[in-house]
């Protein structure tokens, strides 16, 4: 309706009220047609955030765990371990000088060390102690073989070979100790996705609960949006607002948390380096720095549990609104 | 514009309180709608405003068969009406402007657009100096007159008005009135319930009795 058109259409209704001291037509800051106040959204940020801190710890723990994992498994199959026992009637020296050569000879292996009788028995020290005298045992020699990086060795082939020369030989290339790695990863994986599992649904729950309260509490307002012909998307996006940016605060609480944690796990683990917790830890994981891609990735992860606190949201406005007419 | 044919409403399994209704409202008409209190005068409105649907008969409206509208188009027709209610159900945050201002906001319309139109409005209602006021802080005629410049700022085509002069005095029920007339002269359709015989009586209209759940239709 045009400025003239109303004047046409209420002129004659221009002695209704007192006459008033013109009032500026200026713009007009509009409030919000769902006032913020009215959702109780600092139970919900702190909600979010304990479950992107939850959601990030564990993605963060299993990123560390495959890492570590993957180095020690390129550690290990980069090398592998012949053992040459003592057999009566044979020169035990002259058997692992005959293996050395018949490794060193092999394409793919690129460093031969064979352990001497006195480095042999200092690697049982642990176990049977000092001050005895190894002579009498029937200590096995050991040779560690490095195989260049990439190599894919006929080991069944190698040890042929090896027992050819010397019939006492076992060659060991850790493939059971990294299956058993391998397994133990994946569990770990396995685990890590499970707990996100529960977070997620965890977070799907409470976000629900919230966006009932929210529009319990603002079901006037959305009575009066249905009363000038407002349709559902129109009220649920009023709504949706506010969840998407609760859901972003809360989500960025608890990601940069996880994030300084991490950052901060080096400093934290020197503090207990030495005691046998901090080395058992910096066995298991190396060290708690997280790689750049797991950065990105706890971002990523913020993103998604953000994007599902607002489709709970909605899903839940549409739901209740279907209830308000 | 409006058609109810044999319709009647019941709430969950209580008794019918309106039994076949059959009548027409034309484009451009005014009429009041009366009869005592509990005759069902507020639930008819309801139904004009399809906030409640019939549990039997046909109400077309604007050439739509209600029972075949989905939420989406329900929304739609309710921006083609204006409703006043007896409780007014203005939003308490937002100013008395902005409250008047909503059926515009909810179009999706930008603020520059209307700022003057829903001024002089509020001037016309007297409301002027109360624009900038939160409805907690109107009078019981203040609030009412908001409701009111709410409900005829879009130019609806129908506009329904439950007992609009009940919380004013004589004088402004008066001038009230007139701005109903006038809306009506310019082409929306108007039904007034109420129950103050001294208002239906300041203006020969069409009337629509309700009485134990039956509609009387006084031409």
């Amino acid at each position: 309706m045009s400025m003239n058109e109303a004047k046409e259409r209420h002129g004659v209704l221009m002695d209704l009220g007192q006459e008033r001291p013109q009032v500026p037509v200026r713009a007009r800051n509009m409030s919000p047609i769902v006032p913020r106040a009215s959702i109780s959204g600092r139970a919900l940020v702190a909600v979010v955030a304990i479950m992107t801190f939850l959601a990030s710890m564990t993605t963060g723990v299993v990123f560390l765990v495959s890492a570590s994992a993957a180095e020690w498994q390129s550690d290990v199959a980069s090398e592998i371990t012949i053992q040459v026992r003592p057999v009566t009637g044979r020169d035990l020296d002259r058997d692992v000088a005959s293996v050395v050569q018949v490794m060193r000879a092999q394409p793919g292996i690129v460093d031969v060390r064979p352990y001497t009788k006195e480095e042999s028995g200092k690697l049982l020290e642990p176990w049977l102690g000092t001050g005895l005298s190894l002579d009498e045992l029937p200590i096995p020699r050991v040779i560690v073989a490095r195989v260049s990086p990439g190599t894919a060795l006929d080991l069944a082939d190698l040890r042929r070979r090896a027992v050819a020369v010397a019939p006492s030989t076992s060659v060991d290339d850790h493939r059971a100790w990294i299956d058993r790695m391998r397994s133990m990863t994946g569990a770990t994986v396995f685990a890590g996705i499970g707990i996100l599992v529960l977070v997620i649904v965890a977070t799907i729950i409470s976000v629900s609960f919230a966006t009932r309260g929210a529009m319990a509490a603002n079901r006037p307002i959305v009575e009066v949006l249905h009363f000038v012909g407002a349709g559902d998307r129109y009220i649920a996006n009023r709504f949706l607002r506010h969840f998407l940016r609760l859901g972003f605060e809360g989500g960025a609480i608890g990601c940069v948390a996880a994030m300084l944690v991490f950052g901060f796990s080096e400093s934290i683990a020197n503090w207990f380096s030495g005691t046998p917790v901090g080395d058992q830890f910096a066995a298991l994981l190396g060290t708690f720095s997280l790689r750049p891609v797991g950065y990105l990735a706890l971002v990523l992860q913020t993103v998604v549990i953000a994007a599902i606190t607002a489709w709970a949201s909605r899903r839940t406005l549409f739901a209740t609104l279907d209830d308000i007419d | 514009m409006v058609r109810f044919e044999n319709v009647g409403l019941r709430y969950g399994l209580g008794p019918e309180i309106l039994r076949d209704l059959s009548f027409q409202i034309p484009a451009h008409s005014f009429q009041f709608l009366t009869g005592p209190s509990g005759a069902g005068k507020t639930s008819l409105l309801r139904l004009l405003f399809l906030s409640l649907r019939p549990t039997r008969g046909l109400v077309n409206l604007f050439g739509q068969d209600v029972s075949l509208l989905g939420k989406d188009e329900v929304a739609g027709l309710r921006k083609r009406i204006g409703i006043v209610l007896q409780d007014f159900r203005l939003l308490d945050h937002m100013t008395t402007y902005e409250n008047v201002a909503l059926p515009f906001r909810v179009m999706g319309r930008d603020e520059s657009s209307y700022r003057r139109e829903v001024i002089d409005l509020l001037k016309w209602v007297g409301l002027g100096e109360r624009m900038d006021a939160l409805p907690p802080i109107l009078s019981g005629g203040e609030k009412q007159r908001a409701a009111i410049a709410r409900a005829v700022i879009s130019r609806p085509h129908l506009l329904l008005a439950d007992e609009p002069t009940g919380n004013v005095d004589p004088t402004l029920g008066r001038r009230l009135l007139r701005l109903f007339i006038e809306l009506n002269k310019s082409g929306t359709a108007v039904i007034i319930a109420t129950h103050d015989i001294t208002l239906m009586d300041q203006y020969d209209a069409r009337r629509l009795v309700l009485h134990q759940g039956r509609l009387h239709v006084y031409e």
